[in-house]
């Protein structure tokens, strides 16, 4: 069947199966490879990603939900690396292997667009779903509120 | 179907630098003690010299025309911050300006030393080595220019990219100087920099791989695309030792685009580094791998563990620790110690199995052409890569090339190729080239697991309540049950916190009693030291509890006084010492009473019941670092208990990167919580019993600690391991805590066995 994928602004025709997961058309079909398996339970959030500006764990969505849908992946939330987000991360420097934080990022960025002052709460219940066996976590609480705050300034 | 572009590793791998290495006569991989680079290699250079590309004075280092510096880093990066971290210590002796400095992974390959990256040894095993690496670029740098201003080499000195000649004013380029330096001699004698010189170590770094990791550029195992490549999973027997009587591959075949079902070979124990087995899929992407594989049909024997389960195992070992074992450290008369004491304090102690369960599920890619095999590899250990790949294919060690990517988290698990050597084997069935992709489920059910263990510990205390006798029983599956068959512990695991623990006590013995393994037993992120410094920490708080005395004054009195350790008094004839001498490294109470007051001082120990908190500490050397914790739990609202704060304070010597030293600590206190609150691996009938995050459970965002406090406590010693140490005093910090604030003692792990957490 043919799917049209609209990923970070580029429209894709793929000829696959419907019911393949989201994750897997962006990694092996789409060559995207910055979103990431982690479980493909919904259990970890390494796979999140933006479906018309909504997080969803891409390892347990059909492909054919987002059927002529906007994706929006780690490599389209900026052009550069320079959403607040990717700043705050580098600045505080949260990655340790690195491998959970474009699920980590992805969901953060769907928060901060619904919600650009988010309490410590807000962001533990927001990103509850995304596991780091790094233990990041810390780090990702700042992170999220240094990139809030730096996002009020902007506008 | 689509297929992207071929894509490897653009910012860690760069072209050229294989070149030098064509042609080298390699060593034979060696597993123990680290072998160090040479600083020198006649070879590379004179390679170097003779096309014009620069200075090249050994592997590591090279200096182009243009003035780019190339660093190797021959340690694999799993977040640690190794690729942070050592290529600095080059660079800083070089004088390169940081800004210029291109760090490059290097293969697996003998000519670069040990580069199993484990046992928190990059920093404390090659401190110097490296040092001398870059220190013998910029003498030849330095040598160069002075030749051209007709100097004397002394009176010159290298610093931000260029040397200097300060009495004249004048000053070259690094990549000016190049082309001239790379024909002039190698030194012999390399002289370090005074350390005072040294500009980044030490100091708080930059993240190298930082911004690829957050714009999704990073490259780990399972990223690496080669035209043409398919994507395999497999189905592998339950129980370890397992095989496959019989399978049926017509449904997997019929899956659209699955290309081939392809057995694999049963190992045979002892298991080291083989593959399990079973039956691979192979398709054109990985979902039709999955489908595939979803719709084999196999029977499986069980093979020699099927009867495992480790709930009754749990009585195994419990008796094991009721019966002596071999004494491996013995001073005084323990037996008569404990017969003349006035009471004793008995615990036994359980730690059950545990799954390393990296963030990234292992991943490897192999192309075959017949001759030549060339992988990629989220892996800790490519020297083993190369050698199993070449072994597992009947290939010379020059024909394997072994590329390192990023690690998605290794703590341990990537020092097995296992999987690489499951690519291997499926490139060259199927003549395309394959990444083996393992899910969730094959990760926690085919881990090479922490080892469960029983300890059983008894003091006697005279009648002032002096502890005057100490006897330690452990038993656990040691993980020479992977690589012989064995049930009794080398001293590389009764080091870690049965050997080697201080103890201001006349009379002490300890003992290893023999367990057999039915399970892939491995090394996870800290090993042994998780459960002794769990038993040992904890019983020092029990024997406090039971004379009603402070925590810290009894943790402190059996440290004992400020002094070096010796073997007599700990009564063995020998400790390994994590691979280093114990003149350079000894066992200094000194460092263990700073760190324990510290701790103590900056969490508030005497005010511990303030605002409804109750701590916990606990005190551990590991990987020759000094550690101590402290943890505050509280009530939570839903009658949970929470862990609320939690301060690491740490004497680890000379540091490289400051910052990574604290995000290792920092992901060390979450790593061990995570393991001490939930984590446990059971097995029924020989097979692993949790499959995911939704039975392995992991410490999430809101259960987190919130705050965690690192210190670090000044040393200018030798340095010490990093990656592993934080990880022990948490788990025994954290039972003192919830006894504080409970009465309850917790002596099995984890502790959502006895508590709601
Ligand atoms: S991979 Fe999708 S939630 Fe884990
Ligand atoms: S940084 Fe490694 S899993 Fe989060």
């Amino acid at each position: 069947m043919t799917i049209t994928l609209h990923v970070n602004g580029k429209p894709h025709v793929l000829d696959i199966d419907p019911q393949m997961p989201l994750l897997w058309a962006l990694r092996d079909h789409v060559g995207l490879t910055g979103t990431k398996y982690g479980c493909g339970q919904a259990l970890c959030g390494a796979c999140v990603v933006h479906l018309d500006g909504e997080a969803v764990r891409s390892c347990v969505t059909p492909v054919r939900r987002a059927d002529g849908r906007a994706v929006t992946t780690i490599e389209g939330l900026s052009p550069d690396g320079s959403h607040p987000l990717q700043k705050a991360w580098v600045e505080l420097a949260v990655p340790q292997c690195g491998f959970c934080q474009a699920g980590q990022i992805m969901t953060a960025a769907a928060l901060l667009a619904k919600n650009p002052s988010p309490s410590d709460e807000d962001i533990d219940t927001s990103l509850a779903g995304n596991l780091c066996r790094c233990g990041t976590y810390l780090r990702i609480r700042t992170a999220v509120k240094q990139a809030a705050a730096a996002g009020g300034k902007e506008k | 179907m689509s297929r992207p572009p071929i894509r490897l590793l653009r910012r860690s791998f760069i072209a050229g630098l294989g070149g030098a290495l064509t042609g080298l006569a390699l060593g034979s991989f060696a597993r123990a003690a680290p072998t160090l680079p040479s600083p020198v290699d006649p070879a590379a250079k004179a390679a170097a010299a003779a096309d014009g590309a620069g200075l090249r004075p050994n592997l590591f280092v090279h200096v182009t025309p243009s003035g780019a510096v190339q660093i190797v880093c021959a340690r694999s990066e799993m977040g640690q911050g190794v690729r942070s971290s050592l290529p600095v210590l080059i660079a800083d002796e070089l004088g390169a300006d940081m800004g210029r400095v291109e760090v490059v992974q290097a293969p697996g390959d003998a000519a670069y030393g040990d580069q199993n990256t484990d046992g928190s040894h990059s920093v404390r095993g090659f401190y110097d080595a490296l040092r001398k690496l870059g220190a013998c670029a910029r003498m030849m740098l330095i040598a160069a220019a002075a030749r051209q201003w007709r100097v004397a080499p002394a009176t010159c000195v290298a610093h931000d990219h260029a040397v200097h000649h300060e009495a004249s004013g004048r000053s070259l380029g690094f990549g000016e100087l190049a082309i001239a330096a790379a024909k002039l001699p190698v030194p012999k004698n390399i002289l370090l920099r005074p350390k005072a010189e040294l500009l980044h170590v030490g100091k708080e770094l930059p993240l190298l791989d930082g911004p690829a990791m957050v714009d999704g550029s990073a490259i780990y195992g399972a990223d690496v695309l080669i035209p043409g490549m398919r994507t395999a999973v497999i189905a592998r027997p339950p129980v370890v030792g397992g095989r496959a009587t019989a399978h049926d591959p017509i449904k997997a075949l019929a899956v659209p685009g699955v290309r081939a079902v392809v057995p694999l070979p049963a190992p045979t124990p002892p298991f080291a580094f083989q593959p399990l087995g079973g039956i691979a899929v192979v398709a054109d992407d990985t979902w039709s791998a999955l489908r595939g594989r979803a719709q084999l049909e196999i029977i499986w024997a069980p093979g020699d563990n099927g009867e495992y389960d480790s709930e009754d195992y749990r009585k195994t070992l419990l008796a094991a620790v009721g019966l002596p074992g071999v004494v491996v450290r013995e001073v005084g008369d323990v037996t008569a110690g404990l017969a003349g004491a006035a009471r004793q304090v008995e615990a036994v102690y359980h730690v059950p199995h545990l799954a390393h369960a990296t963030m990234e599920p292992p991943a490897a890619v192999a192309r075959f052409d017949g001759q030549t095999c060339e992988v990629w590899a989220t892996t800790q250990n490519p020297q083993a890569s190369r050698k199993s790949v070449a072994k597992a294919l009947g290939l010379d060690e020059e024909n394997v090339t072994v590329h390192v990517t990023l690690l998605g988290g290794g703590f341990g698990r990537k020092s097995k190729p296992d999987y690489v050597v499951e690519a291997a084997l499926l490139a060259r069935a199927t003549g395309a080239p394959v990444r083996v992709q393992w899910t969730r489920e094959d990760d926690i059910q085919h881990d090479y697991y922490h080892t469960v263990s029983t300890q059983r510990l008894v003091a006697g205390l005279d009648a002032q309540g002096k502890v005057v006798a100490w006897e330690h029983r452990t038993a656990f599956p040691p993980i020479g049950s992977t690589f012989s068959d064995t049930g009794l512990s080398a001293p590389g695991e009764l080091q870690q916190g049965v050997l080697d623990v201080p103890l201001a006590i006349p009379n002490v013995r300890a003992e290893n009693c023999e367990a057999r393994a039915h399970a892939r037993i491995g090394w996870l992120r800290s090993v042994a030291n998780i459960y002794h410094a769990f038993a040992v920490q904890s019983f020092i708080a029990e024997i406090a509890a039971a004379r009603g005395t402070d925590p810290r004054d009894t943790l402190l009195e059996i440290v004992g006084p400020p002094r070096i350790v010796t073997l007599q008094e700990l009564g063995v004839e020998s400790l390994p010492n994590y691979d280093q001498s114990l003149d350079e490294h000894p066992i200094d109470t000194a460092r263990h009473r700073r760190v324990i007051e510290r701790v103590t001082e900056l969490a508030d120990w005497d005010n511990r019941q303030k605002n409804g908190r109750a701590l916990g500490l606990a005190v551990h050397r590991s990987f020759l670092t000094y550690v101590a914790v402290v943890v505050s739990v509280v009530h939570g609202p839903d009658g949970k208990i929470r862990v609320d704060e939690v301060w690491s304070c740490l004497d680890a010597g000379t540091l490289v990167n400051r910052e990574r030293v604290v995000s290792q600590f920092e992901g060390a206190v979450i790593f061990a919580l995570s393991h001490a609150l939930y984590g446990e691996i059971t097995m029924q009938q020989g097979a692993t019993v949790q499959s995911n995050f939704r039975d392995f459970r992991l410490m999430r965002l809101p259960e987190a600690p919130r705050k965690i406090h690192v210190e670090i406590v000044a040393d200018d010693g030798p340095p010490c391991g990093v990656g592993e140490p934080g990880v022990p005093p948490v788990a025994p910090a954290l039972a003192n805590a919830i006894f504080a604030l409970t009465g309850q003692r917790v002596r099995d792990l984890p502790i959502a066995r006895t508590l709601k957490v």
